[in-house]
């Protein structure tokens, strides 16, 4: 009854004393369908609250080490450990993995960061290894969260050190190679697709770069480990086959499609009148495009390039298959690095679930996690508000 | 005179460079495309793509992964489609366009859409298996372990959630190309805006619907990294006979084949060709999902 009298309020409005015809009977079935349908939107709000609290759950421990009551109950779970990762898939996989593990970061000075440290403690093993870390669990997780900060990725030794600073830096180091490769191609391929390029050429170039957008992560990577790396080695003849600077062409190859579309966008949505106005005082096609359109359109390049980034920094598969996966600290391109997003990837599987090692690892994720969240927040509020204010000339 | 033409050459030094670029690009495409082409276009026989691996994956096909492959996506469909055509029903049908609530709900999206796929592993990881399976198995089974590990259910849920932006945004865009006049049409003939929308709005955007589908499909078929650790296997002598249980995949095949295997230059041929079969799958998607778009743009325009 209320509802009803609440309709007919709102319609009133239009009526002048007529028939008001937008009256309409109250429906269950549309209610209904409307509360579903808008309950299911918020669908996608409750999975960055649950992503949030999951990924964030599970790094927790770490930080909590300050209670004893927690671990104590985390020592009671000991019963259940055999529910770890590498037992689960042991149809062979576990074994094949731990075996050939050391081929895929061969060089000669890997050994010391993962070669080595892998077989100190196999797979096979997991109540040992987790006994290790139980027994004096306490303090392993202080000593854990003390070594954050220091440089090793010792994860799986005796005493085990989980130094992200190399990592960090491997990931920032690939960030930026990728970017200054990706973000000056896409971003002038962009400009000739908005301001040269004629219908037909147009009609080429950008279903080319929505194909590439289409290329599965993994077929990149595999294409970067099996050609471009030889190619690469073998026009500036550097020692190390795998490395930042392999990886970084092969994640800018991913990130261009990005960065195009999204520069693309920015730039066509310059009003036509800057144009216009542009070439009526005289200056030529290749100054409008230059002095008038591009500044135009910065904020919306600075999004595209954020968001290259955010992709660049979370991508795992082309990190894995074609950097080398060396946790090194030189700044070097030509040395093989191990990025934050490969390091979840490649352990995760291997990991006892509760260990520090696993919190670890999600701790990274929360770390990449904020990372791009942040990246996309400025992207979307900050950059789009200065675009709109300087389009309308506000 | 000499002003104006030294303006030309920079004019035309800056048109090539820009020019170039965008060639570059086309280029490093096109290379992709042949190398891959070529390396494993000997390789595609009827054999090869029915058959399972033999001699610890040095000969053999890859029939599993095929079909892990397409029970993934078709799984991930089922969870992703109609969530996502419903959220995108509720952006332009029934959210004000500058709502708070529509706000919120589209920066959701495409914050889903920049998260890296790893979080998305961790997430089904932490949320999916640890969680949701443990209480599962918990309650129904008394603690047996059945659904508090990786399997294919998980693995399909995990990547549902990663191409439901792909799925809002592309249907959304169908969605706004239906007219106007039709939902005022329908509504004037004593509609309701429920009937309005199954009846007149839905049937419109139908091939936007594919479309979003078409892309998560391609999307998800590609993606490795958010079932790595969520159900995933190695190798397995079985097809997944339920969802409980764990299976393969031709982008999780490729990477271990290249980086894990004992005889990676063995097994070369392999590699390519189950990369040709991967690229060709996501092409043809991807090819299908430009064109209908573009049919849909192009009815916008008229």
């Amino acid at each position: 009854m209320t509802k009803k009298t609440k309709k007919e309020k709102k319609s009133g409005k239009s009526d002048s004393g007529l028939i008001d015809i937008t009256q309409r009977k109250f429906r269950w079935s549309d209610y209904l369908a409307e509360k579903i349908i808008k309950g299911v939107a918020f669908l996608s709000i409750t999975i960055i609250v649950l992503i949030f609290i999951f990924v964030f759950r599970e790094s927790f421990p770490i930080f909590a080490s300050a209670k004893p009551a927690e671990h104590t109950k985390a020592a009671s779970n000991t019963s259940d450990v055999q529910e770890t990762y590498g037992e689960v898939t042991d149809q062979g996989t576990a074994e094949e993995v731990q075996e050939t593990y050391g081929e895929v970061t061969d060089q000669s000075d890997v050994q010391e960061t993962y070669g080595e440290v892998t077989d100190s403690s196999s797979v096979k093993s997991p109540s040992e290894s987790y006994a290790v870390s139980d027994g004096s669990g306490y303090d392993d997780n202080q000593s854990a969260l003390k070594s954050l900060a220091s440089k090793d990725w010792y994860p799986v030794s005796e005493k085990p050190r989980f130094g992200l600073f190399a990592l960090i830096i491997g990931t920032f180091k690939i960030t930026i190679i990728s970017i200054l490769f990706a973000a000056p191609l896409a971003i002038l391929a962009a400009l000739y697709t908005a301001s040269f390029a004629g219908k037909r050429l147009k009609e080429i170039i950008k279903p080319t770069i929505e194909m590439l957008a289409g290329f599965p992560s993994v077929v990149i990577g595999f294409f970067a480990l099996m050609v471009l790396a030889t190619f690469l080695q073998e026009v500036f003849h550097y020692d190390t086959r795998l490395n930042s600077f392999v990886g970084g062409i092969a994640m800018g190859i991913a990130a261009i499609p990005i960065i195009f579309t999204i520069t693309e966008d920015a730039l066509t949505a310059v009003p036509k009148t800057f144009y216009e106005a542009s070439l009526a005082l005289g200056a030529s096609k290749w100054q409008t495009a230059f002095f008038v359109i591009l500044p135009a359109a910065t904020p919306g390049i600075f999004a595209a390039v954020l968001l290259g980034i955010g992709r660049v920094f979370g991508e795992t598969m082309i990190a894995l298959m074609a950097t080398g996966n060396a946790a090194q600290m030189g700044l070097n391109p030509f040395e093989s690095v191990r990025t934050l997003a490969a390091t979840i990837g490649a352990e995760m599987a291997e990991v006892v679930f509760g260990d520090t090692h696993y919190n670890v690892l999600f701790l990274i994720g929360s770390m990449l996690f904020i990372f791009t969240f942040v990246l996309n927040a400025i992207a979307e509020f900050y950059v789009k508000g200065k675009l709109m204010k300087r389009i309308q000339g506000k | 005179m000499i002003k104006s033409f030294k303006k030309d050459i920079k004019g035309i030094l800056i048109e090539g460079l820009t020019l170039s670029s965008a060639l570059i690009i086309i280029a490093i495409v096109v290379v992709m495309f042949t190398v891959i082409f070529i390396g494993g276009k000997d390789q595609i026989t009827w054999e090869f793509l029915t058959s399972f691996p033999e001699d610890g994956m040095t000969k053999g096909g890859i029939f599993p992964a095929i079909y892990g492959t397409a029970l993934l996506v078709i799984l991930m469909s089922i969870a992703a489609v109609p969530f996502g055509t419903i959220t995108a029903i509720y952006l332009t049908e029934y959210a004000k366009e500058n709502s708070i609530i529509a706000k919120t709900i589209r920066f959701a999206v495409r914050t889903l859409a920049v998260i890296p796929s790893i979080i998305y592993g961790l997430f089904g990881l932490g949320f999916f298996i640890k969680f949701v399976g443990t209480q599962m198995d918990e309650t129904f089974l008394g603690g047996q372990l059945k659904w508090g590990q990786p399997n294919i259910l998980w693995a399909s849920l995990t990547m549902s959630l990663l191409t439901l932006p792909v799925v809002i945004v592309s249907v959304e865009e169908a969605l706004k190309t239906v007219p106007r006049e039709l939902r005022a049409a329908s509504l004037a003939l004593g509609a309701t805006k429920w009937q309005t929308i199954w009846k007149v709005v839905i049937p419109g955007s139908i091939s936007g619907i594919m479309t979003g589908t078409i892309l998560a499909v391609s999307r998800g078929a590609g993606e490795v990294a958010p079932i790595l650790f969520t159900g995933v296997a190695y190798y397995l002598a079985t097809l997944p006979a339920s969802l409980s249980d764990q299976f393969m995949v031709l982008g999780y095949h490729i990477y271990v084949m290249t980086t894990q295997s004992a005889n990676v230059d063995q097994t070369m041929p392999i590699q390519f060709g189950t990369t040709l079969v991967l690229l060709a799958l996501t092409f043809i998607l991807n090819m299908s999902a430009i064109i209908l778009r573009y049919r849909i743009r192009k009815k916008k325009t008229d």
